[in-house]
């Protein structure tokens, strides 16, 4: 029977929202698996996650170490190695935890290792079939893993729909005993929170968000023109904030701002799902890119195939005139 | 500070329209456009900047075909010191597990400190630079957006969601993951391609580093890519066609609508 492990990522005694779509991921990878849900930290808040995870899981693993006051990712993934068993299926997110944890893990373990699955298509002998996607989502892929000696798997938050909890009715195991050595070679030491801009970007009804496609520096003009006419806010994707053209408190994105507009308007942005992962409250979207196969037109509800550098000034001209 | 970077060639997704190819199994390589992976000038700009402020060397290394000889080269006109391209048959069709294994053999034939690779590539898996540390039983941090070199360790800072910065302090040698935003690369010309143009740079095999052929390529991968497909995308997006007047039109009418205008 296959055993499938769902790590549990937590902050302030609260489970993220993956929590809650491990269970949809574990059901398409084989129904009659058995699930568990593992959580490791330390204290009150870790007792309060393996509490409410019992009403989502039959079983609980709970990993009470001080060491884990700060889920360190080295150190996490010795726990996991000491207490799960050698071919365990192991599901963590694709996240900036799970990108730190889980390639490591599976060598540990020494089991396949498969990264950021959006779909899961099924087992079929010792193979599990997944669907991924490539080069910023711009195509997707069937990936087959061998999961004969166990496999660890990141899931992409968000892609599996969440389950309602509230009936599972588990238990907690405490397997703190077996957690074993904890020493690591790298020291959490703080976290520095993100500086606060001039504009606050996730207080705007309308964003004119810019990406790559803006080209120049220069050329942001040409959309702070546009937001100005529209009466709306510049924001935009992260190499815009990586090439220094605009603050860190402009980037929408899982990296960057989570904004609620009613209307994004998407130019010269492909639609990376990090970049996406920063819009919620489903607004309108408008995507304006010059390549018709751009995913961003996938999610968007309006898609214009132009030139932003002449269909932004066009487009403000216009409004201007109204 | 002796520091190896991992690089590797990539289709760059800025210049590309992605097609299928007609057999539906691979994607239309003929035209493609290829670059440096992203995330990997960074790593490289990076390493620059740490040997320019403390001495030492920079390494880059990858793992390809003779084509990927040329992204040794402008990572080497960027600056860094030696170039090296691990190529063989054998190594084609690996997984990331197989690309770790045959990155490990090269690390261990050198005495290095530090060694980086970019936190993602084409495939969006970020997977080679933690398996190559826990392979190497190094430590590991990923996503880092900022490094202080100190005495045998050196102070990282990881980028985590919403923009916020886990400081870290970890102990060389190490293996570390780097973000975009950590630096700003420096530009490559022309003239600095061909000043490197004829710099040896050595190329290994299977033998020479003494990797077992069949723990690496098609034979040792557990997780093997089938096919590319295009999505059964739904709905999408309503197209608004017709001449750039017409979509204004149409556009203005319908951010009327949302609440837009
Ligand atoms: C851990 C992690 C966190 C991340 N966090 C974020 C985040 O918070 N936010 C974020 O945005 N990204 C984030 N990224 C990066 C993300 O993966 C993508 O690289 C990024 O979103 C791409 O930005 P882009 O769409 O502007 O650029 P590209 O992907 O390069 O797209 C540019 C688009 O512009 C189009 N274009 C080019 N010129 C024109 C023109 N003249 N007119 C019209 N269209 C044009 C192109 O066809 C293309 O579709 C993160 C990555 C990682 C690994
Ligand atoms: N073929 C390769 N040769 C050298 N380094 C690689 C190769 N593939 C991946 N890497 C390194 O691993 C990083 C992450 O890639 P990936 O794990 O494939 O997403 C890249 O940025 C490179 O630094």
């Amino acid at each position: 029977m296959t055993q499938i492990y769902a790590y549990i990522p937590f902050a302030n005694g609260t489970a993220e929202d993956v929590a809650l779509e491990y269970p949809s991921a574990a059901k398409k990878i084989d129904a009659g698996a058995t699930l568990t849900a593992v959580v490791a930290g330390t204290g009150a808040d870790l007792d309060k996650v393996a509490n409410a995870m019992t009403a989502v899981y039959k079983e609980v693993i709970k990993i009470d170490n001080a060491a884990m006051a700060y889920p360190n990712a080295e150190i996490v993934r010795k726990a996991l190695v000491s207490v799960l068993p050698a071919d365990a299926i192991v599901l963590a997110p694709h996240n900036t935890f799970g990108m730190d944890l889980a390639p490591g893990l599976s060598i540990k373990m020494n089991s396949a290792y498969a990264a950021d699955i959006v779909d899961i298509e099924g087992i079929e002998g010792s193979s599990l079939k997944l669907i991924r996607q490539e080069l910023g989502g711009a195509v997707s892929t069937h990936v087959t893993t061998d999961i004969s000696a166990g496999a660890v798997i990141t899931i992409r938050p968000g892609a599996f729909a969440p389950v309602e909890g509230g009936s599972a009715g588990g238990s907690v195991t405490d397997k703190s005993a077996d957690a074993g050595d904890l020493s690591a070679k790298r020291k959490f030491l703080e976290v520095v929170e993100a500086e606060v801009g001039d504009v606050d970007i996730t207080k705007s009804d309308v964003l004119v968000s810019i990406g790559r496609g803006i080209e120049e520096e220069e050329n942001i003009a040409i959309a702070q023109e546009l937001a100005d006419a529209m009466k709306a806010v510049v924001s935009c994707s992260r190499p815009i904030v990586d090439a220094k053209w605009l603050e860190k408190s402009r980037q929408v994105g899982t990296s960057g701002q989570t904004v609620k507009p009613k209307v994004y308007m998407a130019m010269g942005i492909s639609g990376s799902f990090q970049h996406l992962g920063g819009i919620k409250g489903n607004p309108f979207i408008v995507a304006v890119n010059k390549n018709p196969k751009a995913p961003i037109f996938q999610v968007a509800d309006v898609g214009i195939v132009e030139n932003i550098l002449e269909f932004m000034p066009a487009l403000t001209e216009a409004i201007n005139e109204l | 500070m002796e520091i190896l970077v991992c690089v590797k060639r990539v289709p760059d997704t800025a210049e590309n329209e992605f097609e299928l190819n007609s057999a539906g199994n691979d994607l239309d390589r003929d035209d493609l456009v290829y670059s440096v992976n992203e995330w990997d000038n960074y790593a490289v700009e990076e390493a620059i900047q740490i040997v320019d402020k403390i001495g030492g060397n920079v390494t880059v290394v990858t793992v390809g075909d003779d084509e990927s000889e040329e992204v040794l080269r402008r990572e080497m006109a960027m600056g860094a010191n030696n170039g090296i391209l691990l190529t063989d048959d054998a190594f084609e069709g690996s997984d990331g597990k197989g690309i770790a294994t045959i990155l490990k053999a090269e690390v261990e034939k050198g005495k290095y400190d530090l060694i980086m690779t970019g936190a993602q590539a084409d495939e969006g898996a970020g997977q080679v630079g933690g398996m190559l540390a826990a392979m190497l039983d190094l430590p590991y941090a990923s996503l880092v957006n900022k490094i202080e070199p100190g005495e045998g360790k050196i102070k990282v800072g990881r980028e985590i969601e919403g923009g916020n910065q886990e400081m870290n302090e970890i102990e060389l040698p190490c293996v570390v993951s780097i973000q975009t935003g950590i630096n700003e690369p420096r530009y490559v010309g022309i003239r600095g391609i061909r000043k490197v143009a004829s710099v040896e740079i050595p190329e290994k095999g299977a033998s020479d580093l003494g990797v077992d052929a069949s723990a690496v390529g098609e034979a040792g991968a557990k997780t093997k890519r089938v096919d590319y497909f295009v999505p059964d995308l739904g709905d999408g997006a309503e197209m608004l066609e017709g001449s750039t007047d017409e979509i204004i039109t149409a556009l203005i009418e319908k951010l009327k609508a949302k609440g837009g205008l």
